[in-house]
């Protein structure tokens, strides 16, 4: 076979690979949701350098469009004062009226012409063939045929050597072929033939391989992102499968060859061959357009006309010492998550005097989890943490049930046949009862599930032997006392200990929800936390990490009792864990704590119904509550629950600061004490995980939002669920990856505002502490403001130091009446900035 | 009783009228209509039916309406009602109701609520029609009606580029098995001598004595049955449609391709089975065709790795061992299977979202399997063949509409002026010919339709090859309208009133779709047909008025065209399949050129708009 030889100047191929997988989508497999910065390529810019950057790359959009911000501007969204503070902070004093001129009245011609595809482009305008469309079917048939976990009956051939070994494999042993072309499948069989010969056959020598190999790939980003995804971290498949970018990209090539041949006969030129232009720079920076200054500081405006308002509230109201509150009743430790926010809310107003805490929702306990007979072990905590220890499940009496549904002998000849005549007749009362009875079905993902409710943990080591596949069984106790104490120690909770202690883990329920992980916990690895509530009371609980807690001078008292809970976000049902092992003496207590926390379940359910088209928030309270369980276990409903959506804010700092300000579910808390912190050694412990964890949540919405077709997955109903491992919009069509329409819709597309309660100049030096921080906020991904506890002023982040920073908004309005608030909130009727936004209320002072 | 028969058809026609003029933010008044309609149906069906069984079920046949009488032709609207209509209006009728309620909430706040809701009632309203006909003709309307929908729900994302795509290519299949249907029509015109209903069919004597006199214009007529049915049902080689069909909401893609519309073909063989059961060979070239597409589908479903085409071929898996059903005159267990057929596909597509949790969590619990020994390479080669779906899509694609392209890239040679002045010429001399009879030179007037005829064609092919101009396209549609109007107005001297009836919705329609081309081309600067320009997001209103148009051209039912082409058929004779060849390929490649018109100009992916746009390949 005539190849030509490649030339030495060419990148090697490995090189562009690995650039490639730097900017592929990095989105795993479905099962695992973990959110991130969908833009992370380009998290080493600052933040408008970064997004302008990729939407020059890669054709996104990354802001909203300048007539979607003059309306918000109209409907007063966007504040004047803010808009001109940040035109003369951006421009200064003398500048103001011209920008603001450019701003609110100038025609800009925007034009969309992005870098990717402009090559391959060429196949199309100079040799008239669509090559996508002849490659791109066969080749996500195939790709996803070999690494679907377990829809198809016949399985790929899999001797675990590799995707390409495989396929020869394949394509030796059968009298079919995947291609046309004796050519492309004599190429195919020699495993001599190197990626980069194939290439120099397609593109010849004067393009880069780099750019057509970007364009390629990103012309079904998705596939491509999912085969780099997998091939970084094979144990995202239960069913583990071997795979490279790499072969990924030979076979693709090779299937352009077979079209090409096909078409042309074996005699075509290279691409090369009809390109001229010698400019091939892919990576052009250009510098910032008038109209992406415009578009920046209306950006920052709509972010700070929102920030304003919650600063200015926070600032007014704010106390840097205890009052001489009543001593708690019971304590609860939630999530940080921003959807407890409201929860918490209702739970003091209805339980006062209790006191509500907020930390990472894995408190601080990581591990794997080995549930009875499962054959796999789930990872439950943040995930770029690796747990060198293994829970494991006993004496559990949940069984599983199944649904026949599912059952693979239905789609075969004889057994559909008998299906269709049973099944099939059983269905239609099957499919009745769901519409109007919903229940919980097999089908539906069921965040209670998770862990039986008294089931045995191996939480304690038994010895440091106790290993199974290289992971410790159980905390030992000097283990178990080094990560409470560090979990009280960062939420502050070292005094004061109330009688019962509920450590209150979340989880979602959903019916039909490929996403149903991005509802779960996020410091989980994506799945409910019930495991690591029960864990961590288990060990807060143990005699042992007791005595060991009072050396460290922290006293629990004897009467004080830990318990573990769950709190369903979608369906707002709570359970509560091992209550058989809470002492007697405390029974009563918990059973008026209990009923306590069903009503602030209603009043939170009450609360989240305003948003829902499908609920009459004026209903009595039971209803609305009994609405709200059925949506979560109802096939028809697309919204279960909205996620983060509309998440803005973080605040870390004491309950005090937030307490009986209407946040509307927007703020991530996170208790932390700057009393007991004067060095700020325990700010860095819980400020580190709050840009991947917090920001990544933020800014995977932002994009979705701003771009839900090219970042995120677009709108849900048409979904395929592709080899269990993600969706597509179609049978023919590529991974989606990013968030779903009916997840984004009432979030406001802002960065997270950061708020903490600390002295600047201690927090100014854990920012700087570790690059890993300081990135977030020094390039801006997220915004950082301190409230000095000194003065109670508050100080913005900017330009590498602490600055005054001074609120426009000068009042903030006091609720009267809640229930009234809620019920006559406006819903949203389409999804329009202008109109969306509107949903999402303003701050407010509660009683 | 067979009085009643009509409210079937009133119901949803009041619905879907209604429904219409429901303003679109309306979103609950919406699905409530969509709701009341098919439970108001519902509940007529089980009221008539308890009637009718206690009455003695017998089988129910009423002329309702005469649209159109001539000497040689009776067009009217008959009506028909046993168990077979009965078992699948009651189907119909359920999965319409719960996937109306299903979509209530589903599709909410979803842009094209209304859309979605008027388009399941325009496709209930055909299937009740095709349901309850009595004849060809009645069955027709309503089959075009499904395959209109059908097109526009695959594209109900009109603003992406595969539904779109995917949308023409199962509306071209569907136009195909259209004109398969037109075909049988014909023929059986000329078989029975007259139109007939499906209830004369049942007299057994009289159809038997027909068939031994006409042995192969009988089988002709089934083989064009069975291919129509064949391509709504899916069978070999025809199946890959369905998996290209799940493109729109999955509500839709359940009740449509998962039960509904794919059965249809299961019905017209049920439907005419009086009359090909006395043809044995009709009989095992059924049984063969449902065993090989069983076979095959068979294996494609086991080594899908998506959810829904995974169902989607389990479900023509099933549909293949209906028709051996059908043809073994297992009636009972037929429809029994349908049903059973239609409901589980219904639901398993409504609950596929579910199954990434479900299997995944099974896994969890079960492991996974691993195959570590390579298979024999039979099995092998099978595997493969099932991974390509038996390259169904491409061999279509290569042996039927490549050549057709092909040709039409070779009549690019009578793009010029020169063509255009000759026919239009010609045409006047038609008009001359037509007037003064030339009965004289029977010669002469064969010539002159055989020319005509074959001139509708190239142009209608040069309208399908267009790349340029949407004017040049649309024009070339309504000429070869004209000319096949006036080919067989030279054949067989139709009275001048109907001919006017032709002339006037041709113009009609014509002039309608000019005016929105023009007035979009006014409002941006280029529109070539050589690419997807998505401006119904700009301009809905255009799109709606262009898209009627198309529709009034195609002949689908809004316009008299409709019955226009039904009765132009009866007068070719049944000698004269040459014209009768190339009116069918004009029937299909109208349809096609124009919703390629349509789709180019108003769907895909918008070319200007400051709004998200998706990627070609999502």
């Amino acid at each position: 076979m005539n190849l030509p030889p490649i030339s030495e100047s060419k990148d090697s191929v490995r090189e562009i690979i690995a650039q490639l997988k730097h900017y592929l989508p990095s989105q795993s497999p479905l099962k695992d949701f973990v959110h991130h910065n969908s833009l992370h390529a380009f998290q080493d810019k600052s933040f408008f350098e970064g997004i302008f950057n990729a939407r020059d790359l890669f054709g996104y959009n990354v802001t909203l469009n300048i007539a979607e911000f003059r309306n918000l501007y109209q409907i007063g969204r966007i504040n004047h004062d803010v808009l001109k503070k940040v035109i003369i902070d951006n421009k200064g004093v003398d500048q103001l009226d011209i920008w603001l001129d450019k701003l609110l009245k100038a025609q800009f011609n925007f034009q969309n012409d992005q870098q990717v595809g402009k090559i391959r482009r060429l196949w199309k305008s100079e040799y008239k063939i669509d090559l996508d469309n002849r490659v791109h079917p066969l080749l996500f048939r195939i790709i996803c045929a070999y690494l679907d976990q377990g829809i198809s009956i016949w399985n790929f051939p899999n001797n675990g050597q590799g995707f390409l070994e495989n396929l020869r494999l394949v394509e030796a042993n059968s009298f079919s072929s995947f291609f046309k072309s004796r050519r492309a499948k004599a190429l195919f069989m020699d495993d001599k033939v190197t990626t980069e010969q194939l290439l120099s056959l397609i593109v010849g020598d004067r393009i880069p391989y780099f750019n057509y190999l970007f364009d390629q790939q990103f012309a079904h980003r998705g596939w491509s992102g999912m085969v780099s995804a997998i091939e970084d971290n094979p144990s995202s498949l239960l069913d583990v499968k071997n795979v490279q970018l790499n072969d990924f990209i030979h076979v693709e090539l090779l299937l352009e060859i077979d079209a090409l041949d096909q078409q042309f006969g074996t005699s075509w030129l290279p691409l090369s061959s009809t390109y001229t232009s010698d400019k091939y720079d892919f990576f052009t920076t250009n510098p910032l357009a008038i109209e992406d200054e415009v578009l920046m500081m209306f950006q920052e405006a709509f972010e700070w006309s929102y920030y304003d308002q919650v600063l200015f509230s926070l600032k007014s109201k704010y106390a840097p010492t205890k009052d001489n509150e009543l001593a708690p009743n019971f304590q609860a430790v939630f999530c940080i998550d921003e959807r407890e926010c409201s929860l918490r809310r209702h739970l003091e107003h209805v339980a006062s005097p209790c006191a509500t805490f907020g930390a990472p929702g894995f408190f601080g306990v990581e591990f794997y989890f080995q549930p009875q007979n499962g054959k796999f072990y789930e990872k439950l905590c943040p995930a770029p943490v690796t747990p060198k220890y293994l829970i494991k499940e006993f004496d559990s009496l949940q069984k599983r049930s199944h649904s026949i549904f599912y059952h693979k002998v239905a789609h075969s000849f004889i057994g559909g046949l008998i299906f269709s005549m049973t099944a099939g007749i059983v269905s239609i009362f099957e499919l009745i009862r769901n519409l109007f009875f919903p229940t919980m079905t097999p089908a539906i993902s069921n965040a209670f599930s998770h862990v039986e409710i008294n089931s045995t943990l191996t939480i304690e080591n038994k010895s440091p032997n106790d290993m199974e596949q290289g992971l410790q069984i159980g905390f030992t106790i000097e283990e178990m006392t080094q990560r409470v104490e560090s979990q009280l120690r960062n939420m502050g909770l070292i005094e004061n200990f109330a009688t019962i202690i509920y450590i209150v883990a979340h989880g979602s329920s959903s019916a039909n929800n490929p996403h149903h992980g991005a509802h779960d916990c996020g410091a989980c690895s994506g799945r409910p936390g019930s495991v690591n509530a029960r864990v961590f009371s288990t060990m807060a609980n143990h005699n042992e990490v007791r005595k060991a807690l009072q050396e460290k001078n922290i006293h629990i008292p004897e009467t004080t009792w830990f318990v573990g809970a769950l709190h369903d976000t979608a369906a707002d049902e709570i359970r509560f864990y091992d209550t058989d092992t809470l002492p007697n003496a405390l029974d009563e207590k918990h059973k008026l704590f209990s009923a306590q926390f069903e009503t602030a379940l209603d009043l939170n359910a009450h609360e989240r119904s305003r948003r829902f088209a499908s609920i009459n928030t004026k209903a009595n309270l039971k209803e609305v509550r009994k609405e709200i369980k059925n949506r979560s276990v109802s096939l028809f409903e697309p919204r279960p629950e909205l996620g983060h959506g509309s998440n803005a804010l973080c605040i870390i700092g004491r309950r005090a600061v937030t307490k009986n300000i209407f946040l509307d579910r927007r703020a991530f808390l996170n208790s932390y004490d700057y009393t007991i912190d004067p060095t700020g050694d325990i700010l860095a412990k819980v400020i580190s995980p709050i840009g991947p964890v917090c920001g990544g949540i933020n800014l995977e919405y932002y994009f979705s939002r701003i771009d839900n077709q090219k970042l995120g997955a677009g709108t849900k109903l048409p979904h395929n669920v592709m080899g269990l491992i993600g969706v597509s919009n179609s049978s023919d069509g590529d991974l989606r990856p990013g968030l779903p329409l009916q997840m984004i819709e009432v979030h406001d597309p802002v960065r997270l505002l950061v708020v903490v309660e600390q002295i600047p100049d201690i927090v100014l030096k854990v920012v700087k502490s570790s690059e890993n921080i300081y990135n977030w906020y020094s390039k801006q991904w997220i915004h950082l403001v301190v409230i000095n506890p000194k003065d109670g002023h508050l100080y913005q982040f900017k330009n590498d130091q602490f600055v005054p920073y001074e609120t426009v908004s000068i009042n903030t309005d006091k609720v009267q009446n809640f229930k009234h608030l809620i019920e006559n909130a406006t819903e949203m009727s389409a999804f329009t900035i202008e109109n969306a936004t509107t949903e999402n209320l303003p701050i407010y002072y509660l009683n | 009783m067979e009085k009643y028969l009509q409210f079937f058809i009133y119901i949803p026609i009041l619905g879907y009228l209604i429904s219409l003029l429901i303003n679109k933010k309306r979103e609950s008044i919406i699905a409530n209509i969509s709701i009341a309609t098919s439970f108001v149906q519902l509940l007529l069906l089980i009221t008539f039916s308890f009637f009718w069984y206690t009455t003695g079920a017998a089988t129910l046949d009423i002329k309702q309406v005469t649209l159109l009488t001539t000497p040689e032709f009776d067009f009217f609207i008959d009506f028909f009602f046993d168990r077979i209509s009965l078992v699948f209006l009651f189907v119909g009728s359920i999965l319409t109701l719960l996937v109306s309620v299903f979509s209530k909430y589903y599709i909410h706040r979803e842009p094209g609520f209304k859309r979605y809701f008027n388009n399941v009632q325009l496709f209930f309203l055909g299937y009740c029609i095709v349901v309850v006909s009595g004849n060809f003709e009645t069955l027709f309307l309503g089959w075009e009606m499904i395959g209109v929908t059908s097109f526009l729900l695959i594209s109900f994302y009109r603003n992406r580029y595969l539904p779109v795509k995917n949308a023409m290519k199962v509306v071209s299949l569907y136009r195909l098995g259209d004109v398969f249907l037109i075909l049988a029509m014909w023929l059986s015109h000329h078989f029975w001598h007259g139109n007939i209903s499906f209830y004369q069919i049942l007299d057994v004597e009289k159809t038997i004595a027909l068939i031994e006199n006409q042995k192969t214009l009988a089988i002709f007529i089934s083989i064009s049955i069975i291919i129509g049915a064949s391509i709504k049902s899916a069978m070999y080689p025809f199946s890959s449609w369905v998996a290209r069909a799940m493109e729109g909401p999955s509500s839709s893609s359940a009740i449509f391709y998962g039960s509904l519309s794919i059965h249809l073909g299961v019905f017209l063989l049920l439907r005419t089975f009086p009359f090909w059961q006395h043809l044995i060979i009709v009989k095992i070239i059924i049984i063969a065709l449902g065993l090989l597409t069983s076979l095959i589908c068979n294996s494609i479903a086991k080594a899908q790795p998506t959810v829904k085409t995974q169902i989607a071929y389990a479900s023509i898996t099933q549909i293949g061992i209906i028709f051996i059903e059908i043809a073994l005159g297992y009636h009972q267990l037929a429809l029994f299977h349908f049903m059973g057929n239609a409901f589980f596909r219904t639901y398993q597509i409504l609950v596929s979202p579910s199954v990434l949790n479900y299997l995944i969590h099974n896994q969890f619990f079960t492991g996974v399997v691993k195959n570590l020994k390579l298979p024999s390479k039979l099995s092998n080669t099978f595997y493969m063949l099932s991974i390509k779906e038996y390259n169904m899509d491409i061999t279509l694609f290569k042996y039927f509409w490549l050549p057709f392209k092909k040709v039409s890239t070779k009549l690019l040679f009578f793009n010029n002026r020169f063509f255009y002045i000759s026919i239009s010429i010609l045409f006047l001399l038609g008009i001359y010919l037509d007037i003064n009879t030339f009965q004289s030179h029977p010669v002469m007037l064969k010539a002159f339709v055989y020319l005509f005829s074959l001139i509708s064609l190239i142009l209608i092919l040069l309208s399908f090859n267009e790349r340029k101009s949407s004017i040049n396209a649309w024009f070339n549609v309504v000429y070869g309208h004209l000319f096949i109007m006036m080919s067989i107005s030279i054949n067989s001297h139709i009275q001048f009133k109907y001919l006017l009836l032709y002339l006037i919705s041709i113009c009609f329609f014509g002039i309608l779709g000019y005016k929105a081309i023009k007035n979009l081309e006014k409002e941006t600067d280029f529109i070539t047909l050589d690419q997807y320009h998505g401006n119904s997001q700009m301009h809905p209103k255009l799109s709606i008025l262009f898209l009627i148009a198309c529709l009034g051209l195609i002949g689908f039912p809004i316009s008299p065209l409709y019955i226009g082409i039904d009765l132009l058929l009866t007068y070719i004779e049944s000698d004269q399949y040459l014209i009768m060849i190339s009116v069918g390929l004009c029937l299909i490649f109208i349809e096609i050129s124009l919703l390629r018109i349509y789709t180019r100009l108003f769907c895909g992916i918008p070319l200007k708009t400051t709004e998200p746009i998706s990627f070609k390949s999502a």
